[in-house]
């Protein structure tokens, strides 16, 4: 089974909710509508052998509509393949169901994408900072945080 | 009002077993860990945030201080994943690959080593440990005659290598592979019959297949519980599926399992090793895409194009058109992975890293609660996390 049987059940089962689907360097990536997110994990994991979460996070594409960009990269242990689906989330309303109850795995990688870029998972079980401390302001991952910080000036090199 | 039932104490983050600044919270009902609450990002350095602000060459160098018992491979997963980007994969000189393959094969040992090394301490056995980096300094002494630094290599290059190998190391590496499978033996002698050690791991951080594939875990953890998984041979990268070797599966589930795993890995490597050492033939180590792969110094300072291209490459860096890749490789940790994407600009727009250790230590909780204090220093050992790798 290529990704492309993989996209076509998703696409049958679905219909409207798949937007786009687009391959680059051999990889197929499935954007999807973010509402039935959890449907379509689940129906991923369970019917067609999508086993195993390898990695979730988020693209701030600042400047444009819909700011941010939910990426979950997907393995399949059975026949080896990989597929990636995204979930364009507004900076309106920068939130999105947990998959946790699909992939526990999911539980951290999403702390972290709430932690460094600010999304907001419904429903998550431990919904806490991971890596930055608890009291700390702002997600640094976004692209209108600066890399210095936020309360110094930009480098601007020695012989200024 | 306080809680008499258990008592919730820190572990860490200075504490010797925790292999870095992990903090555990145990909630501890006697000797019993009721609950177990790891607080990780004490070493957080913000390396994707640091890459979207370098171009790709200068992104190399923040790699090799992630998992810093492995550099080699990630330095290998970062430069395979631009080089995916690039379109570049099928241009990289054989001679390149093989280097590639051995060299990550001589990390996979060394990180395996500090493992035992550790693993056996934190347990009591404080002789294996010594043997342990009696064999780790030969893999280090090969670096800095290789790389030229002794932990943070940064030796692999977009497109190839940053220099060819020294004269003489060929064999320096050959007599170290005829010479391991002889110190895996003196390791498994002082603890595989070691009663102390086998009451101390056998039966200790179970956790099932299905639990370790639900969160995440990769590498020698998860073969421990039996799937027979290893990207090396399922998604073969650098010429991997031209290697004969075994994939090392163990099926107990627990930290005896996956200690044998380990063994046999570091075994396989060193078949790895033999196999590329024989295929090593002089050759080009770089791609032949001078837009994109720094030119060797003879050029720079002898010919104007070379002068050039350095210059090009150094002050503006190259720009891959816009797409996004992830490339995962086989760390010693388990899959490390490169999610790169590119807005067409000399810099990637956003890189994520999959960090082995940062999914596999969240496991640790399921392994460890229910079961003694004393074998949460056991498992922090059995899943072998390094927290610059976690941190980020």
């Amino acid at each position: 089974m290529s990704a492309q049987v993989a996209v076509d059940k998703l696409k049958a089962q679905f219909g409207e909710t798949v937007l786009t689907v687009s391959e680059f360097r051999g990889e197929t990536t499935v954007v999807v509508k973010k509402d039935e997110i959890v449907a379509i994990c689940a129906f991923l994991k369970k019917e067609l052998g999508y086993n195993f979460l390898t990695d979730l996070c988020a693209i701030d594409y600042l400047g444009q509509a819909p700011r941010f960009m939910i990426v979950y990269q997907l393995y399949n242990i059975g026949i080896h393949q990989r597929l990636r689906i995204k979930a364009a989330v507004d900076e309106s309303d920068a939130r999105i169901d947990t998959v946790s109850c699909v992939w526990a795995t999911a539980n951290w990688l999403e702390r972290e994408c709430y932690d460094l870029m600010g999304i907001v998972f419904n429903n998550h079980p431990d919904p806490r900072r991971i890596l930055l401390a608890a009291d700390w302001v702002g997600h640094p991952l976004r692209k209108d945080y600066p890399v210095q910080g936020p309360d110094r000036e930009p480098y601007q090199g020695r012989l200024q | 009002m306080a809680n008499f039932e258990t008592m919730t104490i820190n572990m860490g983050p200075q504490h010797p077993s925790t292999h870095g600044v992990l903090q555990l919270v145990l909630e501890l009902d006697g000797e019993i860990v009721v609950k177990a609450t790891p607080h990780v990002g004490f070493l957080h350095r913000g390396v994707e945030k640091l890459s979207e602000h370098r171009t790709y060459h200068q992104v190399l160098p923040l790699t090799d201080r992630l998992d810093y018992l492995a550099p080699m491979h990630n330095n290998l997963g970062y430069v395979l994943a631009v080089e995916k980007l690039l379109g570049l994969t099928d241009a990289i000189p054989e001679r390149a690959q093989v280097v590639r393959v051995m060299l990550a094969e001589l990390t996979r040992i060394k990180s395996h080593l500090v493992w035992l090394a550790c693993h056996a301490l934190d347990i009591g056995a404080m002789t294996v440990f010594i043997y342990c980096f009696r064999e780790r300094e030969h893999i280090m002494n090969f670096y800095e005659k290789i790389s030229g630094a002794r932990m943070t290599s940064n030796y692999f290059r977009v497109g190839g290598l940053s220099a060819d190998l020294p004269d003489g190391i060929e064999q320096e590496i050959r007599q170290f592979i005829d010479d391991m499978p002889g110190h895996i033996a003196t390791y498994e002698g002082l603890l595989t019959g070691n009663k102390i050690w086998q009451k101390r791991i056998q039966g200790v951080g179970v956790i099932s297949a299905e639990d370790a594939i639900d969160l995440g875990v990769t590498g020698p953890s998860l073969r421990g519980s039996g799937v027979d998984w290893d990207l090396r041979r399922d998604q073969p990268y650098s010429g991997y599926e031209n290697y004969d070797f075994e994939v090392a599966v163990s099926d107990g589930c627990d930290t005896w399992a996956r200690y044998h795993a380990r063994l046999k890995e570091m075994r396989e490597s060193c078949k790895i090793i033999r196999q590329a050492l024989d295929k090593l033939k002089p050759g080009p180590i770089l791609a032949d895409a001078p837009k994109i792969c720094l030119p060797p110094k003879k050029d720079v300072v002898n010919s104007i194009e070379g002068l050039i291209h350095h210059f090009k490459i150094v002050t503006e860096g190259f720009k891959p058109e816009p797409g996004e890749v992830y490339v995962g490789v086989e760390n010693p940790k388990g899959e490390v992975g490169f999610y790169i994407v590119s807005d067409g600009s000399p810099r990637p727009y956003r890189m994520k890293i999959r960090s082995a250790s940062f999914v596999n230590l969240q496991a640790l909780p399921k392994m460890c609660e229910g079961s003694l204090i004393a074998d949460v220093v056991a498992v922090i050992g059995t899943l072998d996390i390094v927290l610059g790798e976690i941190d980020r």
